[in-house]
């Protein structure tokens, strides 16, 4: 399953026109192509899918970027950007005849507008060095994905990543102002402004979660948001995982918008605390964290108001956390539950999902039979005031049987998603994941505006092409498939 | 004229190479370049489709009026979060989303704050080949395809009929107070604009005009006094204070009533005042700048590109010099692409944003 079957050896020829073409202008490190050191850029952080590419450049000046654009523009050469390579939906995923242009040389923090409230970065820029960076002002970014400790803002961008605190503070399309990049074409354009409301069309709407396919992102402009003077969290205990989804719903209900609002069941904080000591009731079917942010008084006036609801909604047991460490660690299990599900499987697979809350028992229940039918184990975690769902799918990649098993799953489980009126990614990224379901979210006709909406980016189709949305070809083979009662044989690409 | 009214309209529109004027109730017909072609009236394609409060998502059909989805989000003791202005008696919600405008609560300071962009979740669109097209959902997070409903949002009109449209919603803030401060120097209130931007307050609104500054604030009652008793300044009555901010919402103060054209300058909020002729009024922490007056349409453009941000000419005035701001080629030909992508026989508001589009 690692290289796509039937896929051409490298074009030698091609290979040595690229190189030459690109060392005309960039230094020979820069621009690799020995297997051995393009192999480190053959997966992001879906490893299932491999693909050494035919080209690494590592620019480390715009006007280098807007070279390597132009040029393989004239060549016709595929481009694919990738930032940080923690995606999950294979949106970095290299092309066997393309070029992989790394931003992670760009990852300077430009300047911080302390009266503004702003920060101009460079897209290498990992998300959490921004905050680290103006702390000192009182000043935060606020989306913040789990992976906030590597990923890049250039792939925040390009994916439209969230975080525990999306609920309240937005995602990066809301906290975004600006984005300066080239295009294919290697001309440089802007979209956005730090002004509001930048003329024209949205156009930094449009380039915000588009997976890298719109234009290559040379610099961000962020909002930086006041750290609240006071933050806490209550961890609530819940019997069973319905009765705690409920809970989610009576909390916003009651017009609170929590800082954050997550869920983990029971398989996920016994896996969580093994790893991070986060001081999770192991007992409850469910925990819900659900933290309250502003003014000391806000927080002792909204916090009072949540155990309240939370208490009606049959919490069986209500902690508080009672000083920042406490606070931050009980964060950082919820952060950590990847990894700790990493640990406790050889391999796990990660579905992104969104659906509406109030569909969030039917999901449940859903997955839960679904365990059952492949004999697979699937650990919860969850964005629950988003409804945004992390079911993690445990399996070992060595067993093609559980392999071909957990594909399954997780399409059902998406197809579930937009069946009950959600999508099949609320923040990962179609990429080359998800490309076979987009064939059933949407129709035939929406899919081919999305096509043209990236003609009139990239009229050739070279920057990071076949992800995000399928072709009516591919299409036409998934909807047979799944017509004929989701079994789906082995399309030529794997699916996860 | 009904939904399958609308598409037959688009469609023979379409095939004849005729323009439509997409209008809900004609309150921003003020707004933009030239009105041209038939009106297409949304107003018979109403009502709210889905409403659960608990969901904070709301869906209506395009013709809905603005006032009926704000009545049944009151009622529900929710809001829209980015405070449309209607403009007139009959401002439809697809309108609002079409104009992209939001009211006073735009710069919002404390969680989750934006312009109608950040609130939309999906759209269902009536192109320019007739098709219906459904883009985004109801769910708060939603990553599938380009994010095609947020490019709708003040698109004008130019890329599609909205026939529906699903809105994050938020609960109303349970307390308010209005304070008034004397603020004598206009660059010493940005800068204190800009200086309370950066604290945790709960500012939801500003206004600033002739040393006399308006501060809205809302939130949980305690956060709500502890901030006025640290800003200072007068307390404004309740009553007083609704219809002050409804009439920067509506454009019925006084300000908009002074002589001359209508601009309304972007900036970034820690721009130093504009040194432009005319009367002005800041808003959004000092991000907006409204001014009234004469002044040449070219020194207004190169003001606010001096400082960052750009012009419209939002009422009066000569159209000839360009409502919106232009844009750069690369932009122009990306956006004629996008405008041929969803209208190619450019049916809908033509040159209402751009002459070309
Ligand atoms: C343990 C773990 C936890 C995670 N938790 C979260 C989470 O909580 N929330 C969340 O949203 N995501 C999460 N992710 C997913 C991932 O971290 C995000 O999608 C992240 O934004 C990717 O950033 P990156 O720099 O690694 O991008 P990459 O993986 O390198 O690339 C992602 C996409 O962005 C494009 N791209 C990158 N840089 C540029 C650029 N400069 N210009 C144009 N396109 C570019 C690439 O082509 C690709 O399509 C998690 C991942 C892991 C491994």
């Amino acid at each position: 399953m690692n290289a796509p079957a039937g896929k051409p050896l490298v074009d030698l020829l091609r290979q040595a026109r690229v190189v030459a073409a690109l060392r005309e202008f960039m230094p020979a490190a820069s621009v690799l192509f020995e297997a051995e050191d393009t192999r480190p850029y053959e997966c992001d952080g879906l490893s299932a899918y491999r693909q050494v590419p035919m080209v690494v450049a590592l620019p480390s000046t715009e006007a280098e970027v807007a070279r390597i654009l132009a040029t393989c523009h004239a060549l016709d050469v595929p481009v694919v950007p990738r930032g940080a390579g923690t995606g999950l939906s294979g949106g970095a995923l290299p092309m066997g005849d393309g070029v992989l242009l790394s931003l992670a040389k760009f990852n300077r923090i430009l300047s911080v507008d302390t009266a503004a409230r702003t920060a101009r970065v460079e897209p290498g820029v990992r998300n959490l060095a921004i905050s680290e960076a103006v702390a000192h002002l009182g000043l935060y970014y606020a989306p913040d994905p789990s992976s906030q400790i590597a990923c890049s803002i250039g792939g925040n961008v390009a994916e439209n990543s969230g975080g525990v605190h999306c609920l309240k503070y937005g995602l990066t399309v809301n906290n975004v102002l600006r984005v300066r990049g080239y295009t294919i074409e290697g001309e440089a354009v802007e979209f956005g402004s730090e002004a509001p409301d930048a003329p024209g069309y949205d156009l930094l709407a449009a380039v915000v979660g588009s997976e890298g396919m719109l234009a290559v992102t040379v610099e961000v402009t962020v909002r930086l948001v006041p750290r609240p003077e006071r933050a806490q969290v209550i961890l609530a205990s819940f019997d069973s995982v319905e009765k705690a989804g409920d809970a989610v719903a009576a909390v916003i209900g009651a017009g609170i918008i929590p800082a954050g609002l997550e869920m983990m069941d029971k398989a996920a904080t016994a896996a969580v605390e093994q790893f991070v000591r986060a001081g999770y009731d192991l007992d409850a079917a469910a925990i819900l964290l659900c933290e309250s942010d502003g003014t000391p008084e806000e927080v002792e006036e909204e916090i009072g108001r949540m155990k309240a609801v939370l208490g009606r909604s049959g919490a069986t047991r209500l902690a508080v956390s009672q000083s920042e460490a406490e606070r931050l660690n009980a964060w950082a299990g919820r952060k950590a539950a990847f990894p700790a599900v990493g640990r406790i499987s050889p391999d796990y697979y990660c579905m992104d999902g969104t659906i509406p809350r109030k569909a969030l028992s039917t999901i449940l229940a859903f997955i839960a039979q679904m365990e059952a039918k492949y004999g697979l184990r699937c650990p919860n975690v969850f964005h629950a005031g988003d409804g945004n769902l992390h079911p993690l799918i445990l399996f070992d990649a060595n067993d093609p049987d559980q392999l071909h098993r957990t594909e399954e799953f997780a399409n059902e489980v998406l197809l579930k998603c937009i069946e009950l009126g959600g999508t099949v990614t609320g923040e990962h990224g179609v990429g080359i994941e998800k490309i076979n379901q987009m064939c059933v979210q949407f129709a035939p006709a929406e899919l081919a505006l999305f096509r043209a909406l990236k003609a009139a980016f990239d009229p050739k189709g070279l920057l990071n092409p076949q992800k995000n949305i399928p072709t009516l070809h591919r299409c036409a083979e998934f909807g047979r498939m799944h017509v004929r009662g989701g079994e789906l044989p082995h399309p030529e690409l794997p699916r996860f | 004229m009904t939904w399958a009214g609308l598409v037959d309209a688009v469609k023979s529109a379409g095939a004849h190479g005729r323009a439509l004027r997409v209008r809900g109730g004609g309150s921003k017909d003020f707004y933009g370049q030239a009105l041209e072609g038939d009106v297409l009236d949304t107003r018979a394609v109403r009502g709210i489709v889905a409403h659960e409060p608990t969901e904070l998502v709301l869906t209506a059909r395009g013709g809905t009026p603005l006032a009926e989805v704000e009545d049944v989000l009151a009622r529900a003791g929710q809001m829209l979060p980015f405070e449309p202005p209607h403009f007139g008696p009959g401002a439809t919600i697809g309108g609002a989303v079409a104009a992209g405008l939001a009211g006073p609560r735009r710069a919002a300071t404390n969680g989750y704050t934006g312009a109608i962009r950040d609130f939309v979740l999906g759209v269902t669109l009536l192109d320019g080949r007739g098709e219906v097209l459904r883009f985004g959902g109801r769910v708060m997070k939603n990553v599938a395809g380009y994010d095609v409903s947020r490019l709708i949002a003040g698109s004008m009109g130019t890329l599609g009929v909205i026939l529906e449209v699903s809105l994050k919603v938020l609960p109303r803030p349970p307390a308010a107070c209005t304070l008034r401060l004397a603020l004598p120097d206009p660059a010493r209130a940005i800068e204190q604009l800009n200086a309370w931007g950066g604290m945790p307050l709960p500012l939801t609104a500003s206004a600033y005009r002739d040393g006399d500054l308006a501060l809205r604030l809302e939130g949980a009652e305690s956060a709500v006094k502890a901030a006025c008793r640290r800003i200072g300044g007068e307390r404004v009555d309740d009553a007083a204070a609704a219809a002050f901010w409804t009439g920067m919402r509506e454009q019925t103060d006084p300000f908009f009533s002074l002589p001359g054209a209508l601009w309304r300058v972007a900036v970034p909020s820690t721009a130093v005042p504009l040194g432009l002729p005319g009367a002005q009024l800041v808003e959004w922490g000092g991000a907006l700048r409204w001014l009234k007056g004469d002044a040449d349409a070219a020194l207004v453009r190169r003001e606010a590109l001096r400082a960052g941000g750009h012009a419209t000419l939002f009422r009066g005035g000569d159209k000839a010099v360009g409502v919106f701001t232009a844009l750069d080629p690369v932009k122009a030909r990306i956006h004629a692409r996008l405008k041929a992508a969803f209208d190619p026989a450019r049916v809908f508001n033509r040159g209402r944003m751009y002459a070309e589009l």
